[in-house]
C-alpha cells in the first residue's frame, strides 16, 4: 500500500519539488527568497539546506532575469523551475515569457525545448495589497507554446507540478494562494503524474455542469451542496489544466446536462469563460438548452481587500447565476 | 565643493551615532530643526502602532518603517513646497511630511483605495507597489515639468532590490539622456525581504551606478538626517538650478537599516542574525538627533515630553478616525475604472447588486 502524508496545498507543491529535485540535478529553483527564506509562502522551505545554494538559488529582485535565465538553462537542458513571488510581479518578465519562453521550439524548429516551468501563486481573498491579488491566467492560456496548469487540491498540486517538470515544454504552473492552507488532503510520498489536459469531475449531476478551477472550486462546491437541496444537481467540473483544455471533458459534460455555468475569479470579458462557451458552441450546440452563464470577477481592477470580498465569486453568486441557467427560459 | 562630488565609496556624514558632530550641520532654524525630530517621532509612533492594529487583525499586510525615519524625513524636508515625492511603498514618514494625513495612509492599508487618493495641492504620487516601476515615472513626471516649463523637483524613492530591476535602469538612463530633474533615492536598507545587499549587485556601491548613466552619485549615511537633508538639499538644487556643465539628475544611496520585517507578513529571523540588528539600533537615527539637539539645547527633558505626547494624540487621533469610515459601497470598484462607466459595467454591477439584494451581505463578507 501507498505511504501517504497529509498535507497542505502549499507543502504539497513543496513536496513536488522535494521529489524532483531529488531525483534529477538538473531540476533548479530559482527567484526572490526561494533559498534562505523557504520562500514568502513556504513553498520551498528546507530546499536550500537539502540541495545547497546552486540549485535552490536566491538571485537579484528582477524577474525578467530570472525568467530569462531559466530560458537559457532550460535552452542547455536543465529542468529549471523559476518562481514568481506573486502572479503580479510576473510583469517584468513577461517580455521573456510571451517572446521566449512560449516560442523557442517554434523558433528553433525543435532544435532548443525548455523543459521549465515557471510557478507564481495567484488570484485574490488574502487581504493583501494591490497587486498581490489578480488572476490572469487567460493572458498565459492566450499565449501559444505554454501549458497553463492550475491545482486545485494537495493531490493535483503534486501530481500536476511534477509532470510540469517532466514535460518537454514550458508550463506555467499558477497556485492558488487562497487555498495553500485552506484543508489538507491525503498526498501519497512516492511521485506520481496527474497529467496536465486532463480535468476532473469534482461532483456528478445531472441539471447543469459548472466548469471552474483554482480557488474558486470552493465556493462553487459549496453551492452545489446548497442547491441539491432544492433539488439542483450540478456536474462540477475542474478544469486543472487552463491551456490546453480538456474539450472533451467539456463537450462530454454539457451534452450530460444541456446547461452550463463557469465560474472564475478573473475578469468576466476575454477571460478563459469565453473560451468554454465558445468550445460550447462549437461542438454541442444542437444540446443548448440555455446560454451559458459566466459568474467570474468583474471588468474592473481588482480591488484592495475592504472590497474583495464582493469581488470575488461568492458561492451566493454561484447559486444565482446557475439557477438562472437551470430555471431558464 | 559640492557635496555631491563626493566619491561614491566615500559616506556623507553630519552626526555620528552619538549625536557628535563630524560634518558641516546644515543651517536650519531651530523649528526646523524640532520639527524634523517631531516628524521622526511620529513616523515611529505610527509605524508602532501599524504594526500592532495588523497584529489585532484590524490592519491588512503593513510594510514597517522603523529604522528608516532619518532618510525619509531628512530628504522629504529638502525639497520646496512645489517639488513632488514619487514613493513605493513604505515612505509613510516622507508623506507625512509632504502633506499626507496619517488618516490617509492607515486607510490605504485598512485596505481603502481612497487612502491613495492624495488630496488636491499634495505633491505626492500614488504608492506604487512592484518594484522599482515607479523609477521611469518620475523622470517621466520631472521631464514633463521641464518641457512646460516649471521647475518643479522629483524626487523618487526606491529600495536596494529595485537597482536589480530593469526599470531602475530605464528610468535613470532616461533622465540622464533627458536631462530631467529628478533625483532618485535609494533607501538601501541591506535586505529585499531576505535577500542581501551583496546578493543584488557585484559592485562596490549602489551610488556608483549613476556614474554610467552619466550624472552624479553619492552614498549618505542614510540613518544621519542631517547628512541626508544636507545631500539632498544640493541635489534638488542642482536638479532645479544646474551649473553649466552640470546634468540635473542625482542618485542618492541612503545606507540604512530596516529594523523590522519587509513586511507584517514577513519573519526576518529566518534570515538574518540578531547580532545585525543590534548593530544597526545602535546607529537609530532618532536617539542620534535627539542628543546632537539636546546637546544645542534645542531640546531638553520637558520640550521631549511634550512632543511624545502630541505624537501619540495625534496618531491616536488618525486611527480613530480611519477606523470610524465605513466599508465603502461596491460600487466604487466600478467608478474609477474609465471616466464613464462603459455599459457592460453597468450591467454586471446591476446584476453583481440584485444577487447582493437577495442574499444580503452576509453571502459575501467573511468578517
Amino acid at each position: 500500500m501507498t505511504e501517504t502524508q497529509n498535507l497542505t496545498l502549499v507543502q504539497a507543491v513543496r513536496d513536488g519539488l522535494f521529489t524532483e529535485m531529488s531525483a534529477d540535478e538538473d531540476v533548479v529553483v530559482l527567484g526572490e527568497d526561494v533559498g534562505k527564506n523557504g520562500g514568502v509562502f513556504r513553498a520551498t522551505e528546507g530546499l536550500y539546506d537539502e540541495f545547497g545554494g546552486d540549485r535552490v538559488i536566491d538571485t537579484p529582485l528582477a524577474e525578467s532575469g530570472i525568467i530569462g535565465a531559466a530560458v537559457g538553462m532550460a535552452a542547455m537542458g536543465m529542468r529549471p523551475v523559476p518562481e514568481c513571488q506573486f502572479s503580479g510581479f510576473m510583469y517584468p518578465g513577461f517580455d521573456q515569457i510571451v517572446s521566449h519562453m512560449s516560442r523557442f521550439r517554434t523558433r528553433s524548429r525543435s532544435r532548443f525545448t525548455l523543459p521549465m516551468t515557471l510557478r507564481a501563486p495567484y488570484g485574490g481573498g488574502i487581504r493583501a495589497p494591490e497587486h498581490h491579488s489578480e488572476s490572469k491566467e487567460a493572458f498565459y492560456a492566450h499565449e501559444a507554446g505554454l501549458k497553463v496548469a492550475i491545482p486545485s487540491t494537495p493531490y493535483d498540486a503534486k501530481g500536476m507540478l511534477i509532470s510540469a517538470i517532466r514535460d518537454p515544454d514550458p508550463v506555467v504552473f499558477l497556485e492558488p494562494k487562497l487555498i495553500y492552507r485552506a484543508f489538507r488532503g491525503e498526498v501519497p510520498e512516492e511521485d506520481y503524474e496527474v497529467p496536465l489536459g486532463e480535468a476532473i469531475t469534482r461532483r456528478e449531476g445531472d441539471d447543469i455542469a459548472v466548469f471552474t478551477w483554482g480557488a474558486m472550486t470552493r465556493p462553487t462546491m459549496e453551492a452545489a451542496e446548497s442547491l441539491a437541496e432544492e433539488g439542483i444537481e450540478c456536474e462540477v467540473v475542474d478544469l486543472r489544466t487552463v491551456s490546453p483544455l480538456d474539450r472533451e471533458a467539456i463537450v462530454e459534460a454539457f451534452e450530460k446536462t444541456g446547461r452550463a455555468a463557469v465560474v472564475h475569479e478573473a475578469p468576466k470579458s476575454g477571460g478563459l469563460g469565453a473560451e468554454i462557451t465558445a468550445t460550447i458552441q462549437e461542438e454541442a450546440l444542437l444540446y443548448q438548452e440555455a446560454p451559458v452563464k459566466r459568474i467570474t470577477g468583474f471588468d474592473v481592477p481588482f480591488p484592495l481587500y475592504a472590497l474583495e470580498d464582493y469581488y470575488l465569486p461568492s458561492a451566493a453568486r454561484v447559486e444565482a447565476g446557475v439557477k438562472e441557467a437551470v430555471n431558464f427560459p | 565643493m559640492s557635496v555631491l562630488e563626493t566619491d561614491p565609496e566615500d559616506m556623507i556624514r553630519v552626526i555620528d551615532e552619538d549625536g557628535e558632530v563630524v560634518g558641516d550641520v546644515p543651517d536650519l532654524s531651530e523649528e526646523e530643526f524640532v520639527a524634523m525630530y517631531r516628524y521622526m517621532k511620529l513616523a515611529r509612533h505610527f509605524d508602532e502602532r501599524a504594526v500592532s492594529l495588523q497584529r489585532q487583525g484590524r490592519m491588512g499586510t503593513y510594510p514597517p518603517l522603523s529604522g528608516q525615519e532619518g532618510a525619509q524625513i531628512g530628504s522629504a524636508l529638502a525639497l520646496a513646497e512645489n517639488d513632488w515625492i514619487v514613493p513605493s511603498y513604505r515612505e509613510h514618514g516622507a508623506a507625512l511630511v509632504r502633506g499626507v494625513p496619517l488618516k490617509q495612509t492607515l486607510l490605504y492599508w485598512m485596505g481603502h483605495e481612497d487612502g491613495n487618493r492624495m488630496p488636491e495641492g499634495v505633491n505626492v504620487f500614488p504608492v506604487a507597489v512592484p518594484i522599482a516601476s515607479q523609477i521611469p515615472h518620475a523622470t517621466g513626471a520631472a521631464w514633463a515639468r521641464k518641457l512646460q516649463g516649471d521647475d518643479d523637483v522629483f524626487l523618487c524613492y526606491f529600495g536596494d532590490g529595485a537597482t536589480s530591476e530593469g526599470d531602475f535602469h530605464e528610468g535613470l538612463n532616461f533622465a540622464g539622456v533627458f536631462d530631467t530633474p529628478t533625483v532618485f533615492f535609494c533607501n538601501n536598507n541591506q535586505w529585499a525581504i531576505s535577500v542581501p545587499r551583496e546578493r543584488q549587485t557585484a559592485s562596490a556601491t549602489l551610488a556608483q551606478k549613476a556614474d554610467a548613466y552619466g550624472f552624479e552619485g553619492v552614498r549618505v549615511d542614510g540613518m544621519d538626517p542631517l547628512a541626508v537633508y544636507k545631500a539632498t538639499t544640493a541635489a534638488v538644487e542642482k536638479a532645479r538650478d544646474p551649473d553649466e556643465d552640470q546634468l540635473r539628475p542625482t542618485m542618492i544611496e541612503a545606507v540604512q537599516y530596516r529594523f523590522g520585517a519587509h513586511t507584517t507578513a514577513d519573519d526576518p529571523t529566518v534570515y538574518r542574525d540578531e547580532d545585525e540588528v543590534e548593530k544597526w539600533k545602535a546607529k537609530d537615527p532618532i536617539p542620534r538627533l535627539e542628543n546632537y539637539l539636546r546637546a544645542e539645547e534645542i531640546l531638553n527633558d520637558e520640550r521631549v515630553a511634550e512632543i511624545e505626547a502630541s505624537v501619540k494624540e495625534e496618531v491616536a487621533g488618525a486611527i480613530d478616525e480611519a477606523e470610524s469610515v465605513p466599508r465603502p459601497e461596491p460600487r466604487e470598484m466600478f467608478e474609477h475604472a474609465y471616466a464613464e462607466l462603459p455599459p457592460e459595467l453597468e450591467r454586471q454591477y446591476e446584476e453583481f447588486a440584485a444577487v447582493r439584494e437577495e442574499y444580503g451581505d452576509d453571502a459575501f463578507l467573511e468578517d
